[in-house]
């Protein structure tokens, strides 16, 4: 986060301190009155429920592997029928396939091909989520085919490719670059009380 | 037909008419439309309460009411009906798992929201899980990985806050051409309600924070398992792992039994059903904060972790849908902001040329739904009303006008906090007039 924008904060969290008097704007944590009534668990007893992936590096994709070929056997099984033919858009969601190169335009198309940063977004989606009907059912191996495959069909893997951690985490998506952090406050409107601007520029001009 | 039947009679076609899709349900347009139907039956030859006529005892104070019963939940009253929680009808999933519905804002009095009609955004449906299964776990970049159970959670210490929620994506149909009919439509995916629960920080600190830790990873039980990545600054600073809100258990489909709720921030970031928070040296960078709640820029770019939602406000009545008459008119709305309190609300009866400050209703608390009201005198003649409202940062929300100056609005867009202009046609008949 900016520094400049900490100092917002800070002047925020001053400020409405003041108007909320005793409400305040920490959140109250009185840790010498807590309980302390956690108990201890080992990450090896969390292995099930550790299934994030850290896409940018790829820390957290599991061992396993596999290939496009058998993505689309999965894929058709288990989730054509609501995203269609070839990933094209189905019964229940529009495409997953295309809009490389279509962010400069009036209507930017958004496909785990053309949106994703990192190929490690797709496998931990697909692995937490899909198919809707019965998420977290897949292995890895399916979880690794299935990503393959919607990569292949964006162009981004070859027919004969295989997915595991090493070939995703090095996968250079096309909107890798594309994402930028907050920079609001980005408007700086006035608190003008008569002769403004009127709200729409545009108002009757279509 | 006897007089009690036929006034069940119209108490039912009116409130058929309300339930239509496309229903004025505003409250004084329901009066209104019992008003007509009644004048309808006085033709018919049906006794009215019109002109100058004595008031008739009525019939509630001449009967038994309903009997207490042995035990009840309490509802709404049955002429209530209509103040419901609606799906979009501008945009139509051909599922209903992940999708999302809205707060009838013009029907909502003072600035909380009823339990049952707090907005919705779910990833894949609502999940009924049992308190006495669900395990809350904080693991990754701590001393001492933990797990907590319902109960043991709800014998920590509690706060008590009152907040605003809306989904970042609340608006997203409505920023350069009409899209949705009534203020529920435009801008409810907001509420507000008294949220209880544990602060984070007391939690964190049990665990032992490594001082590596910058980020968590927030989870959600669901069948999304919907999660976020969000700063260990704000977990620390206001965030609560909220269990009730109005003072009862949360209902399902606000996470019960446990949510993160992250104050000011955009809805997504309190995640429902948690399950789980990973400490780690940097975000995740998953699909729920890259493909989606991002914001496109006008170089082709898109932006993140655009957390605070800002300062924002709109007319809820008269609102899209309704009616009003020459006379006196009551100006009401809402005025809210993630970055603190709201400073002043002004309206414009002429599209923006002119302001005139709004009177803003007690309580006005931090990161809270804030009311406003201005009463005035409208003459008949066709207008373009709105409100702007000024945080105590200083920020004045902006026009969509504004926003375009820096931002892509392409497809369906994030974090619109603009201006929202309603036209009043000389037929007191108000309209969306946004772009």
């Amino acid at each position: 986060m900016r520094s400049a924008k900490v100092l917002v904060a800070a002047v925020a969290v001053a400020l409405a301190g003041c108007a909320a008097g005793p409400m305040g704007s920490s959140s109250g944590a009185d840790a010498s009155a807590s309980p302390r009534l956690g108990q201890p668990v080992s990450e090896a007893q969390l292995a099930k429920w550790n299934i994030d992936v850290r896409t940018p590096d790829g820390l957290g994709l599991p061992p396993g592997k596999g290939s496009v070929a058998d993505g689309k056997k999965v894929y058709d099984a288990k989730c054509l029928a609501c995203h269609g033919e070839g990933a094209k858009g189905g019964a229940v969601f529009g495409t997953m396939v295309g809009g490389i190169g279509s962010f400069k335009t009036n209507t930017r198309v958004l496909t785990p091909g053309s949106m994703y940063p990192y190929a490690g977004v797709l496998f931990d989606y697909v692995r937490r989520a899909m198919p809707m009907n019965a998420p977290q059912t897949l292995t890895d191996d399916e979880s690794y085919a299935v990503s393959a495959y919607i990569l292949h069909l964006n162009g981004l893997m070859p027919a004969n490719g295989v997915g595991d951690a090493k070939t995703f985490a090095a996968l250079a998506m096309p909107n890798r670059d594309g994402f930028i952090s907050d920079t609001r406050p980005d408007v700086k409107a006035e608190r003008c009380m008569s002769n403004c601007t009127p709200i729409s520029s545009t108002r009757g001009k279509k | 037909m006897k007089l009690s039947e036929k006034l069940k009679e119209m108490v039912d076609t009116s409130r058929r008419e309300l339930q239509a899709r496309d229903s004025k349900s505003h409250d004084p347009g329901r009066r209104r439309m019992l008003g007509r139907t009644l004048a309808m039956a006085g033709a018919a030859g049906v006794a009215t309460q019109a002109g100058a006529q004595a008031l008739e005892i009525p019939a509630s104070a001449k009967e038994h009411g309903r009997p207490m019963p042995a035990n009840e939940y309490g509802m709404p009253s049955k002429f209530e009906a209509h103040v419901k929680r609606r799906r979009t009808d501008v945009f139509v999933n051909r599922q209903n798992f992940s999708d999302w519905s809205m707060t009838p804002l013009h029907q909502q009095h003072g600035i909380m929201t009823p339990n049952g009609l707090i907005f919705e955004r779910h990833h894949n449906g609502v999940p009924d899980i049992d308190p006495d299964k669900h395990t809350f776990v904080i693991h990754g970049m701590v001393r001492q990985p933990l797990k907590f159970s319902m109960s043991d959670l709800m014998r920590y210490p509690s706060v008590t806050r009152f907040y605003f929620h809306e989904c970042s994506g609340n608006g997203l149909t409505d920023w350069l051409t009409p899209r949705s009919k009534t203020v529920q439509q435009t801008h409810g995916l907001l509420s507000c309600a008294e949220w209880t629960g544990v602060p984070v920080a007391t939690l964190l600190e049990e665990a032992g924070v490594l001082k590596e830790a910058q980020w968590a990873l927030a989870e959600g039980a669901d069948g999304a398992s919907h999660a976020r990545s969000v700063p260990m600054k704000k977990l620390l600073e206001d965030s609560l792992l909220v269990y009730a809100s109005n003072g009862e258990m949360l209902r399902p489909e606000n996470g019960y039994p446990l949510r993160l709720f992250t104050p000011g921030w955009e809805g997504n970031t309190s995640v429902k059903w948690l399950r789980r928070l990973k400490l780690g040296d940097k975000p995740w960078h998953l699909r729920s904060e890259t493909a989606r709640y991002t914001d496109p820029m006008p170089d082709g770019k898109w932006r993140q972790f655009s957390m605070e939602m800002e300062c924002k406000s709109v007319i809820t009545s008269p609102s899209g849908g309704m009616k009003i008459k020459p006379g006196q008119v009551e100006i009401m709305g809402f005025a809210w902001t993630g970055n603190g309190t709201i400073r002043s609300v002004d309206v414009t009866l002429d599209g923006g040329r002119t302001w005139r400050e709004a009177r803003l209703e007690q309580p006005v608390l931090d990161k809270t739904l804030t009311r406003f009201r201005l009463s005035v005198k409208w003459d008949g003649a066709p207008m373009t009303i709105a409100s702007r409202a000024v945080d105590s940062t200083g920020y004045v929300q902006p026009t969509v006008d504004d926003i375009k100056k820096v931002r892509a609005i392409v497809g369906f867009v994030q974090h619109h906090n603009a201006i929202f202009p309603w036209d009043v046609a000389a037929s007191g008949e108000v309209s969306n007039a946004i772009g």
